[in-house]
């Protein structure tokens, strides 16, 4: 078989018209409510409720209705932060890094990406919050802003490095994802009969109207916000990995942490979504708009950093050997032997094996396999936060006060609560927006962009040709 | 009809490729007012109606360079002028561990700023009453033709040319857009009644929202900033012990901790005999025996101890402290008054611990000699 590498393989043929790539998208948006919807947000709903009902129990008594025990500090609460930072990741990762490298096959589910990374960061926000205990009182541990107590916050902390590089990744990821819908919500104000519904798409599109003089800034701003996420993104989990690296404890004070945590979070982040992408396209119809070769190349990628976070593993092992600390030795011999040995193995599972059947073309282009591993990358991710978190510090310094961590109901009933929130905001975000972004991927349609030289055909001399070029994206094909 | 203004004339197109044309040929011709709607940015079009590069990077660079310097002084304000601290041995300003701080500051403001800057100054949006909402030819353009105008302001702007350049250039339909009458004779008014309601609606939304969360909600458990808490605060009846005390009384015959009994009680005479000061004269103790004296006693007995009250007759002037009568008592008898009271007198047993009472009889020793020093004291 020969392939042809000069030429990019089409992404969407032109079998469907525009129109019809506006009924796709846009008809479960329009369309009333039915009860298999209702069913399942009655399910996230539900589970939405049990975290919200832990949350209370843990407002009125107090964080003791917790697990955390005394050299276990910190325990489900930032195990979950963590879990869910890194699932933010892959919607910025798909929507910036893969727009600058001309991935065009991103189109397709950069929206729905984007919206699960604002998803999973609101859910992130939420812990590091409850986990001050009386969160409404924490606004001055967290900004800098002046107070009675005439005192600022600590700008040589970690901790005050995340709050900054957090919010920052919700907004910069906001403003992407809202300026991204603007020409679909124009759209939607254009396809609207009802008139309530028109007034809410006018006020959305800000009053777009399609201009190239108006999309020629666009695309360049577009282009810009892109440049501004992709150190974005990579400094998010690597501050988030500065709140252990920066610290002197064992397991936590390592070098390799920052790229470690950026891999493994792209490496959760992309499971999460393609498991999402597979129940969405289904529902929803969209088969076509994101095509098997979508999911199959996102599973290269999950292949790739499931690599990545298998060396660092063995890494992180090999210097504790070769860094002659006993201590530090001690640490990594505990985790994978100690007593959460078996916490360690269905990490060690999850994350360095089952991403490696990926090499069989077979289980990335199968549905069904491809989910049961994504999910089995998700248990992983979470399980190696517990990991690096609970096994550093349930054996510290001084034998006396060693302790095995054991979670309450209370702590599980959050854990099973950020997952309603966080699929509760993709259900209403599914059926209330639209999920794939229609002026991106009618872009890519087949046919969809003049010929490359249909101006110089046209008897023209073409000046200046290529001063604009950065700005379309996904060039010629 | 007459009221119908023309705003433009606009075509549509099926083909990416006639678009590209079209518009190259509408700016070759010499119209500026004019512009091209697709429902997706095509690429290679800037180039066809000659626009010049976009400037929004400017824009972008200029606000994150403010941003870093932004949050560099203000860091560098907190750190070294407005609370200098020292934070793990490092300098008042230490670049390295700024830097994440600084890189999201710059990030952040370069973000927020370049999307506004689009929106508002690029776009001059919101705008939802432009001439082409709401027409036959902007339903077409976001959806699935191309579509082109040219606005009846530009100076070569003669309609039967316009319409036959479009012909020419393989136009699918043409269409004719007019301002709304609406749009050209509508007025605002500040006084309008719906206004008025409506600003009157949300103050007292405002007003409402605001009394319930600072009056009712910042007071309901949890959120009642530590108020309630299990404990017994003074004057209030335990519900843990079954007799209603917070405090519980000792077992029979307990001592307090450093207690020593007094043998002497009404018996100055003896105590004066038995009594001795157990404490040296040194400079310590007579410092010590100085506060307590100032404190507990110059009230009454005045300042060096000879009976100058600071008390204005509001209770009986304390005798001085240089009578014969008193040099002459014991060290023990001079304790026992301080500890018992005489006469009005209180005891300072309470007050004073032993060893600051003894203090105290070393000070007035100390007076009584200083106030009536002789000339052999001087030598």
């Amino acid at each position: 078989m020969s392939i042809d590498f000069s030429v990019e393989p089409k992404i969407i043929d032109g079998k469907r018209s525009f129109k019809e790539m506006d009924n796709a998208i846009l008809d479960p948006v329009d369309a009333k409510v039915n009860v298999k919807y209702l069913m399942a947000l009655g399910l996230t709903l539900t589970m939405l409720f049990i975290g919200a009902a832990s949350l209370g129990w843990t407002f009125y008594k107090g964080i003791g209705v917790w697990g955390n025990n005394n050299p276990v500090a910190w325990a489900f609460d930032i195990v979950n932060f963590v879990f869910w930072i890194g699932i933010g990741h892959a919607g910025t990762l798909i929507s910036a890094i893969l727009f600058l490298m001309r991935q065009r096959w991103r189109n397709s589910i950069a929206r729905f990406a984007e919206a699960m990374t604002i998803f999973a960061v609101i859910t992130a926000l939420l812990f590091p919050l409850i986990h001050t205990g009386r969160p409404w009182l924490a606004a001055i541990y967290l900004l800098p802003y002046p107070n009675q107590h005439a005192v600022w916050v600590n700008f040589y902390s970690p901790l005050l490095w995340d709050v900054f590089a957090v919010s920052t990744y919700f907004i910069v990821s906001f403003i992407f994802w809202y300026i991204g819908l603007i020409p679909d919500f124009a759209t939607m104000r254009d396809r609207a009969t009802s008139k309530v519904k028109k007034a809410i798409y006018s006020g959305l599109s800000l009053g777009w109207r399609f201009s190239n003089r108006h999309w020629q800034h666009y695309e360049m701003l577009y282009l810009i916000l892109a440049g501004l996420s992709t150190p974005l993104v990579l400094s998010v989990h690597t501050v988030v990995s500065f709140d252990f690296a920066t610290s002197v404890l064992p397991g936590w004070h390592t070098t390799i942490f920052p790229p470690y945590f950026v891999a493994g979070a792209v490496f959760s982040g992309f499971a999460m979504v393609q498991n999402a992408l597979i129940v969405i396209r289904k529902v929803f119809d969209l088969e076509e708009l994101i095509p098997i070769r979508t999911l199959e190349l996102m599973n290269k990628i999950i292949m790739l950093t499931g690599t990545m976070v298998g060396y660092a593993y063995g890494m992180e092992f090999f210097i504790a050997w070769y860094s002659g600390s006993k201590i530090e030795l001690f640490t990594f011999v505990n985790r994978a032997f100690g007593p959460y040995a078996w916490a360690y193995w269905i990490m060690f599972t999850c994350n360095v094996v089952s991403p490696q059947l990926f090499w069989v073309k077979k289980f990335r282009t199968s549905i069904p396999i491809m989910f049961v591993i994504a999910v089995f990358v998700n248990v992983g991710m979470w399980f190696e936060r517990f990991v690096i978190i609970v096994t550093s510090l349930n054996r510290d310094f001084l034998p006396s006060s060693w302790a095995y961590y054991r979670p309450t109901m209370i702590d599980f009933g959050l854990l099973i609560g950020s997952f309603g929130l966080f699929f509760t905001l993709v259900l209403l975000f599914a059926k209330y927006v639209p999920s794939i972004s229609i002026a991106e991927i009618k872009a890519i349609k087949d046919g969809a962009q003049p010929d490359h030289h249909v101006l110089e055909h046209a008897n023209h001399d073409d000046q200046g040709h290529s001063h604009n070029v950065a700005a379309n994206q996904g060039a010629n094909s | 009809m007459e009221n119908k203004k023309l705003y433009s004339v606009a075509a549509t197109f099926d083909d990416p490729n006639k678009i590209m044309i079209a518009a190259d040929k509408v700016s070759d011709a010499g119209y500026k007012k004019y512009d091209v709607n697709t429902p997706f940015p095509l690429h290679g079009m800037d180039d066809a109606m000659k626009l010049p590069p976009s400037k929004i990077g400017y824009f972008t660079i200029t606000f994150g360079l403010t941003g870093t310097s932004l949050i560099l002084f203000f860091i560098w304000w907190i750190t070294s002028v407005d609370y200098p601290q020292v934070i793990g041995g490092k300098p008042f300003f230490g670049i390295p561990a700024f830097i994440p701080v600084t890189f999201e500051a710059t990030v952040l403001l370069a973000a927020i700023g370049s999307a506004l800057t689009l929106i508002i100054y690029f776009f001059k949006f919101p705008n939802n009453s432009h001439p082409l909402h709401d027409t036959e030819y902007m339903n077409a353009v976001s959806s699935d033709e191309y579509g082109i105008y040219i606005e009846a302001q530009d100076e070569k702007f003669d309609l039967e040319g316009v319409k036959s350049l479009f012909n020419s250039l393989g136009a699918k339909k043409i269409h004719e857009i007019y301002y709304e009458e609406e749009f050209l004779t509508q007025k605002f008014s500040l006084f309008d009644k719906k206004f008025i309601i409506g600003l009157v609606v949300i103050a007292i939304f405002t007003s409402f929202s605001a009394y319930m969360h600072l009056n009712k909600l910042l007071y309901i458990t949890p959120f009642n900033w530590m108020v309630e808490q299990p404990k017994v605060s003074a004057q209030q009846a335990s519900t843990f012990f079954a007799d209603g005390f917070g405090m519980r009384t000792p077992a029979e015959g307990t001592v307090a901790r450093g207690f020593i009994p007094y043998a002497f009680t009404g018996k100055p005479e003896e105590a004066g005999k038995y009594l001795s000061n157990p404490l040296e004269a040194n400079e310590r103790n007579i410092d010590l025996g100085k506060r307590k004296y100032l404190t507990f006693c110059s009230p009454c007995h005045g300042n060096y101890g000879n009976g100058e009250s600071r008390l204005n007759g509001q209770f009986p002037n304390g005798p001085t402290l240089h009578s014969d009568k008193i040099v002459n008592w014991p060290d023990g008898q001079l304790y026992h008054v301080i500890s018992e009271g005489q006469n009005v007198m209180p005891g300072y047993s309470k007050q004073a611990t032993r060893d600051e009472r003894w203090a105290i009889v070393l000070y007035v020793r100390t007076l009584q000699r200083a106030m009536n020093a002789k000339e052999s004291d001087l030598k």
